[in-house]
């Protein structure tokens, strides 16, 4: 198993929308190469013949009748916003000005 | 201290109901000691004293109209604060959810209001629930009642610490890895978690989705057993409820008949990094359960010992996908909105302010085993893992009906001392974690005191799924005769604070 650098932790930070600081970088690498090589034994039992398990229970769709019912006021659906206007999420630029 | 706090729940309740004491009364005395001990104890983040007395007022009105009150009207609890809560803070431990106040009820939370149990306020966590120490806090670390200097356990160390410090004789935890069963243990508490879906996610704010049960804390198992039966049973608001009818766990807790009974030692679960004085209190508690007319026999369970790096793989590959939402968007922190930056430098710079070290860590770790080219290796193997272990248990259960192990391989250990070393504090949840990825039922309970430094030491309980009432009925019947042993419970050898 390869060892973890210090500029794959920039780019996992990069994917996970982490702003990480330079000391993080150095801190978490060293970290999460110790980590990933001791749970990297999981791969020993793992045979081809042994099906993954995602959950603990079957899972099936739940699906309800498409009846309207009370739900939140968009006052209370707005009430943790960091910003709002005009009875929505006012949110930073998400396209650029090009 | 008053009396009104060295009280059981369920005489609480008792002298509510008989109108021997008032919910006022109640829940002054433990909002009382609170103000006196939390100081210097820290389990709660937030108590909601007015809230607690208008439920209790309203109970008292109640029993006074004479109406019927339930099993636990009245009754002071502690509510691990990853609950949410209507019109009061929800932080799950994080700086990203400093202020928010939610606008509905967890589920959980509805049914404790529904049973008019008094909330007196939410209890400190590890961040998002991820930790062993209740140190990841954002907001300080919780203090062990018995010896403030150690830690109270994680993640649901305010729950326990409230228990052991007599601010509540009632806890609300949440366990993806250990974190009710592991603060029961280092506090000489009680702590259920219940089979997986047997109590309702809704309205918890998800760490991982697959692993997380909420289930109840307190000091004895039948408090745990009436806590559990209030919370318990099936909801259409999350769809990893289950719908069957939930075992009469309050009987069992009732019975602690344990004749015939088969009982299985793990035997994965000792060896090197156990403590001398929590495995001799273990084999002193196997001991017992053969004086009490159980059969016990050891069993082997060798996909166990990979169970910790499974689910150090899968835990924080859920997680970062589950905290995605905090995007700095809809609620929460939002940090660098200047008007010059875009929505993702803004996420991106929420997440690094509002974020602890842990939660960052197991974000990246997840990112990392959920990439391409790793997927197979990682998380695929740790899914496989899950098959593994979940048929280690089916095996184990075709021949006895419960298996035991010691809750935790130490004692409470001293804040800071595990801090840095992320691999040393995941060891804590060594024997706790093979039951979240099988989705079974399990519980703590006080066995003793460890010789070497007189701190408690927990003993759990596995049953199948589904069969959590055998988790009580052991549970009463090994606490029963622990009790008499020792001439009292051994919370009250717990130092006054």
């Amino acid at each position: 198993m390869p060892g973890i650098t210090r500029e794959e932790v920039a780019h996992l930070a990069r994917l996970a929308r982490l702003e990480l600081k330079d000391e993080e970088l150095d801190h978490f690498a060293g970290q999460l190469d110790d980590i990933i090589g001791a749970v990297a034994e999981v791969s020993d039992v793992a045979d081809e013949d042994v099906p993954p398990t995602s959950h603990p229970l079957p899972l099936t769709n739940v699906m309800r009748p498409d009846d309207v019912r009370p739900s939140l006021t968009p006052e209370q659906a707005l009430s943790g916003a960091p910003a709002q206007e005009q009875q929505r999420f006012k949110v930073p630029q998400i396209l650029g000005e090009e | 201290m008053s009396d009104l706090t060295r009280l059981t729940a369920a005489e609480t309740a008792a002298k509510i109901a008989s109108g021997e004491v008032t919910a006022v009364e109640v829940t002054e005395a433990h909002l009382a000691r609170n103000q006196a001990v939390d100081e210097k104890v820290h389990a709660f983040l937030h108590v909601d004293r007015e809230g607690a007395l208008a439920t209790a007022r309203a109970v008292d009105a109640k029993r006074e109209r004479g109406e019927k009150l339930g099993p636990l009207a009245g009754v002071p609890l502690a509510l691990k604060d990853i609950f949410t809560t209507e019109g009061v803070p929800t932080t799950a431990g994080s700086k990203i959810l400093e202020g928010w106040i939610p606008p509905y009820d967890a589920t959980v939370t509805r049914r404790l209001k529904e049973a008019d149990v008094v909330i007196l306020g939410k209890t400190n966590m590890d961040e998002f629930a991820m930790g062993s120490s209740t140190e990841n806090s954002a907001y300080g670390p919780t203090g062990n009642p018995w010896d403030l200097t150690r830690i109270p356990g994680g993640s649901g160390g305010g729950s326990s610490a409230s228990l052991a410090s007599f601010q509540t004789p009632l806890a609300i935890g949440t366990d993806t890895g250990g974190s009710i069963r592991q603060p029961a243990a280092v506090t000489g508490t009680v702590g259920v978690k219940p089979t997986y879906g047997g109590v309702s996610r809704y309205g918890m704010v998800a760490f991982s989705s697959s692993l997380d049960q909420a289930g109840p804390c307190a000091r004895t198992v039948l408090d745990a057993a009436l806590l559990h039966s209030v919370i318990a049973g099936h909801d259409e608001m999350d769809s990893t409820s289950i719908d069957q009818p939930v075992p009469d766990v309050v009987a069992a807790a009732r019975n602690g008949d344990i004749k015939g009974l088969r009982v299985g030692v793990v035997k994965e679960f000792r060896g090197e990094g156990y403590q001398a004085g929590v495995m001799q209190r273990f084999d002193e508690s196997v001991e017992l359960l053969r004086e009490l007319g159980a059969e016990v026999v050891e069993v082997s369970c060798p996909t166990f010992t990979k169970a910790l790096a499974a689910y150090y793989l899968i835990a924080p590959s859920e997680c970062s996908s589950n905290l995605a939402r905090f995007d700095a968007m809809r609620y929460g922190m939002r940090v660098g909105d200047d008007g010059t930056r875009s929505a993702e430098d803004v996420t991106a710079l929420t997440r690094e302010a509002g974020f602890g070290d842990e939660v960052k860590r197991r974000v990246m770790l997840g990112t990392y085993a959920l990439s391409s080219g790793y997927y197979d290796a990682y998380y695929g193997s740790a899914q496989k893992v899950r098959t593994l272990i979940t048929r280690d248990f089916a095996k184990a259960f075709e021949s006895v009906d419960v298996l035991v192990s010691p809750t935790t391989p130490t004692t409470a250990f001293p804040i800071g001392e595990r801090a840095d070393d992320p691999m040393a504090m995941y060891l804590a949840d060594l024997c706790t974690i093979p039951s979240n990825l099988a989705g079974n039922a399990a519980m703590s309970l006080p066995c003793g005191l460890a010789p070497e430094d007189g701190l408690p030491v927990g003993l759990q309980i596995i049953a199948p799924a589904m069969a959590d009432d055998r988790l009580y009925r052991v549970g009463a019947a090994v606490e029963t005769a622990f009790q008499a042993r020792w001439g009292h419970p051994l919370i009250e050898e717990a130092p006054s604070l």
